[in-house]
């Protein structure tokens, strides 16, 4: 854990609030003055990863920055389902701009706010995953490279979830979706494809990148704020199920996301300058076969008969994950 | 209203939108049971006691911990603590240490001579109680909280029963059983020592008492025939633990065999090691797994020298030696003898093959029924007689401490009940809080703080103390590692995991509320929920 873990206090740190800790060891989420960012009445499914997530890095956003933050937000679920006009959820300065640059939208932000000398306020940018691996990328990449001052966050929920589950560049291997059936000799999407974008934009050399999921508020929230302190171009890539899309249960959506974690096929860390700094160990360790049998994209692997050699090949990316990052503790935390 | 060009509709927030109204299943909140508190003799709310230890406010804690039990300073040292094995977290890693959290609190109580609460307006109703043991003295008060006047009439030369007459002081110190029933005297229950009851018909017919609460305990060694030779000294282990309180003990000789598998054979065994006993052997004719004895107590009474004989039984005691006949077990486990003998030397035997109740001053008092030799109540601790309730060691039950405290809170509830004419109900069983209903996930890996011995050497020779309480910083550790099973302890999970923010935070000690209006009712919160304090429940439509 990158953050000084809080010890002995029945739950650490892994819950989201504590009344044995003081207030200002508390996370933004247990405050009852917490932005909520996204407000009540979002039309998110139940369960959604990418209203909680955004809430969660928003929020924290919005107190790293003294509640001084502009938004600019790409097409997605994240957009439709909070703003079908004339009704907004967003309760704070907030633009929507199109599905592929966000970036640019925020780069233009910046680059106004710097003219007018407002030094004092931030800029965010965001999107799904197909907004910032596929579509978006070129002024994603062109903003890291002129390292405008933005934090951009990615909510990736590996497809392209609000136009009915079309693939994406981080749509995983053997995932079901509409445009990667589950059909032929080598059901769901491809292996050897897709973009791991947290290792581009790091190829990039921002000053900070990492990655995190909603399963781990007050690492989301310690990175959101460490990112904060940061000037110049930022990326944070959130991982954030979604029910409807993954065929999972709605309450499942944290447990997935710890178990993402927990399998190693996502690793947790965050890096300065292009380097690793440090990251998020697994606790207990699972099999990666755990974490798919819930979700109904994989269900071909289960059904008649598990395939073990799909199941096997994805171990195997969780494995590499494992030893690339160094995610095994030597020691039980 | 002036509008945006091209603006039709009025902007507004999402809050319009009630999205309440999609939901099929609702989260509630509830308190569950939790698995030491069902498992507690005495009916502790042990969750909710450490609820308040873990923030450092002990006072509270022992003021919860008092409603249930007057005596937390000697339940903390000599309870078997049923609610450790019954406890969530050992199967996680380790139970919680509770009776040491509880032996931490009993003794910062005495140290700062916290008072309990004082008692309700005085009722004008009089109750008898016949035994301080741990069953007579809860009893006492209790009652004496509800308002009710309560005289003991106890036996012995000092209140505590076996507390103080059996269970030996390396145990339970005599200065924190001294403390303990000091307390219970100065809320005004007056104690008549030397003052056994013979007949209880007597005292019936006097008609002093509204009620009468009966806990005499069981008290008389039970006897076996052991033949034996004319100069073989055998003692009663009841009697021989009595004498160390204040008498001179009896002489035992150097070699000391001790015949029974309880702790009072146990307690007999070690309290012969430190009168200087070179040999203690404890002879049982089954094995060490079919012991009544607590592993614990076996474990100490190893670790202080006792020898045990497994698979025997004394044929035949004579001077300086008994005469053993080895035992084996048949396919239900029940002792048969092998025909094949051996010797022993002893000087001494001690016998500790159990109790009996000495039901001598019911004389022929009519309704009060007898069965195995212990006086039958009914679930209200009443006996056949109306107003004449009994409880602890003489009524059919475990034979412990606790088990007697719990009686002597029952009784005083039903009893308190009777005396106002009205019927004490049990409240409603919340249901369990098993371990499946726990999030594990979010509960820090910690290991069980374990309470310090005496060494050896010294526990072989003296009766200080064997265990040794925690310290303050050790015992809020403790109290920490408990999962608060089934009962919210507010760490702000639901509140945070709310994809739609619609659970409502109360403030410190109010908890949470659901905003109905918007949950969708997806059930995060109840998933990530650690302690399982969420249910979902079919919406009704
Ligand atoms: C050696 C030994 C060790 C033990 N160790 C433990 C232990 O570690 N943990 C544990 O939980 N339990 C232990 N027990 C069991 C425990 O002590 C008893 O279960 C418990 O004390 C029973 O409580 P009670 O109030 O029913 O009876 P008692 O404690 O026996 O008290 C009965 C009281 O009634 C008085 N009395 C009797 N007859 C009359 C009368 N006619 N008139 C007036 N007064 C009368 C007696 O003098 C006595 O004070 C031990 C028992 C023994 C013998
Ligand atoms: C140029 C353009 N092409 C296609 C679309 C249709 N469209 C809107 S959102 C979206 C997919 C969004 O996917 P992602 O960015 O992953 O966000 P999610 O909905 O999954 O959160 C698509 C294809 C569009 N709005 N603009
Ligand atoms: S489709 Fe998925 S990402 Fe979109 S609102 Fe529903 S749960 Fe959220
Ligand atoms: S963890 Fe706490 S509440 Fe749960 S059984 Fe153990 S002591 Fe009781
Ligand atoms: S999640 Fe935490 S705050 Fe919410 S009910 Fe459970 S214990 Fe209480
Ligand atoms: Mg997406």
């Amino acid at each position: 854990m990158p953050f000084q873990p809080i010890k002995f206090y029945q739950t650490g740190s892994f819950v989201v609030g504590n009344r044995l800790l003081s207030e200002d060891q508390r996370s933004v989420q247990s405050s009852e003055d917490r932005t909520n960012s996204l407000t009540l009445g979002h039309r998110a499914c139940q369960g959604c990863g990418e209203a909680l997530g955004a809430r969660y890095a928003l929020d924290a956003a919005m107190r790293a920055s003294g509640n001084q933050i502009v938004v600019a937000n790409a097409t997605g679920c994240l957009e439709v389902f909070t703003t079908p006009f004339p009704e907004t959820s967003w309760q704070i300065p907030w633009i929507h701009s199109l599905f592929g640059n966000s970036a640019a939208v925020g780069t233009g932000i910046a680059a106004a706010l710097r003219a007018k000398g407002r030094h004092d306020i931030r800029v965010v940018a965001q999107a799904g995953d197909g907004g910032t691996v596929d579509i978006g990328f070129g002024p994603l990449s062109g903003m890291f490279e002129r390292n405008d001052d933005v934090l951009f966050i990615c909510y990736d929920n590996e497809a392209y979830m609000n136009t009915g589950v079309q693939r994406s560049g981080a749509t995983p291997p053997a995932a079901r979706t509409a445009t990667t059936d589950a059909v032929g000799p080598h059901p769901g999407e491809d292996f050897g494809k897709g973009k791991n974008l947290p290792l581009i934009a790091m190829a990039h050399e921002i000053p900070y990148v990492a990655t995190a999921t909603v399963a781990e508020l007050r690492d989301l929230e310690y990175k959101v704020e460490k990112a904060m302190s940061f000037h110049g171009a930022r990326y944070i890539h959130v991982l954030v199920p979604c029910p409807l899309g993954w065929g999972s249960a709605p309450s499942d959506t944290i447990r997935l996301s710890r178990m993402a974690k927990e399998t190693g096929l996502f690793p947790v860390f965050e890096a300065e300058g292009g380097d690793v700094i440090s990251v998020s160990k697994i606790r207990h360790p699972l099999p990666v076969e755990e974490y798919l049998r819930p979700q109904r994209r994989y269900q071909h692997l289960f059904r008649p008969q598990p395939n073990t050699e799909t199941i096997g090949r994805i171990q195997a990316i969780a494995d590499k994950n494992i030893s690339r990052f160094g995610l095994l503790q030597s020691e039980p935390e | 209203m002036e509008r945006p060009f091209a603006i039709t509709l009025e902007v507004g927030t999402s809050r319009h939108n009630k999205t309440g109204t999609w939901r099929v299943e609702r989260p509630v909140y509830l308190d569950r049971l939790p698995p030491c508190n069902e498992a507690c003799p005495a009916g502790e709310n042990i969750q909710g006691w450490l609820y308040h230890a873990e923030s450092g406010d002990y006072e509270l804690a022992w003021r919860k911990l008092m409603e249930d039990n007057p005596l937390p300073a000697v339940m903390g040292r000599v309870c078997y603590h049923p609610c450790q094995t019954a406890c969530n977290r050992g199967k996680l890693d380790e139970e919680v240490g509770i009776n040491s959290v509880e032996h931490f609190l009993g003794d910062l109580a005495i140290e700062k001579g916290w008072v309990p609460e004082t008692a309700r307006a005085d009722t004008g109703k009089q109750v008898l109680i016949i035994g301080a043991g741990p069953s007579g003295l809860s009893a006492a008060y209790h009652l004496r909280r509800q308002g009710h006047s309560v005289t003991i009439y106890e036996a012995g030369a000092n209140p505590g029963g076996m507390m103080r007459y059996g269970i030996p002081k390396y145990r339970l110190p005599r200065e924190v059983l001294d403390a303990e029933i000091q307390r219970i005297e100065a809320m005004g229950v007056e104690i008549f020592l030397n003052h056994k009851v013979e007949d209880l018909s007597a005292v019936l017919a006097e008609g002093h008492f509204d009620a009468i609460f009966l806990a005499i305990g069981a008290e008389i060694g039970k006897r076996a025939y052991v033949p034996a030779g004319e100069s073989a000294r055998i003692l009663d282990a009841v009697n021989f633990l009595h004498s160390m309180e204040g008498q001179t003990p009896p002489l035992l000789g150097r070699r000391v065999a001790i015949y029974g598998g309880g702790n009072t054979a146990m307690d007999a065994a070690r309290t012969a090691k430190r009168l200087g006993a070179t040999e203690a052997v404890v002879v049982y004719r089954r094995t060490r797994d079919r012991m009544p004895a607590h592993d614990i107590e076996v474990e100490e009474a190893v670790e202080e020298g006792v020898e045990m004989r497994w698979l025997s039984t004394v044929k035949h005691a004579d001077a300086g030696k008994l005469l053993l006949e080895k035992m084996t077990l048949d396919e239900k486990g029940m002792p048969v003898a092998t025909g094949e003998f051996e010797e022993l030397e002893a000087d001494s035997l001690i016998l500790a093959l159990g109790q009996e109740v000495d039901l001598e001053l019911l004389g022929n008092v009519e309704g009060v029924v007898v069965a195995d030799g212990v006086v039958q109540v009914d679930r209200n601790m009443m006996t056949g007689v109306p107003g004449l309730f009994a409880g602890g060691d003489m009524v059919p039950g475990d034979r412990t401490v606790t088990v007697g405290v719990g009686h002597g809170k029952l009784a005083a509830k039903n009893i308190d009940a009777w005396l106002r004419g009205t019927n004490y109900s049990r409240p409603e069983r919340h249901e369990l809080a098993a371990f499946e209903m726990l999030n594990t996930w979010y509960y820090s890996d910690a290991p069980q703080t374990v309470r310090a011995k005496l060494d050896v050497a010294r526990r072989r020779s003296t009766f200080d103390e064997v265990v040794q309480g925690l310290d303050e910083s050790n015992a809020l550790f403790e109290a920490r590692r408990c999962l608060s099973c089934g009962n919210c302890f507010e760490c702000d999970n639901c509140y945070g995991v709310c994809p739609d923010n619609s659970v409502v935070k109360l403030g410190p000690g109010l908890r949470y509320e659901f905003d109905y209006d918007y949950c969708k009712g997806c059930g995060i919160c109840v998933q990530e929920c650690p302690c399982g304090a969420i249910r979902m429940e079919p919406e009704i439509i």
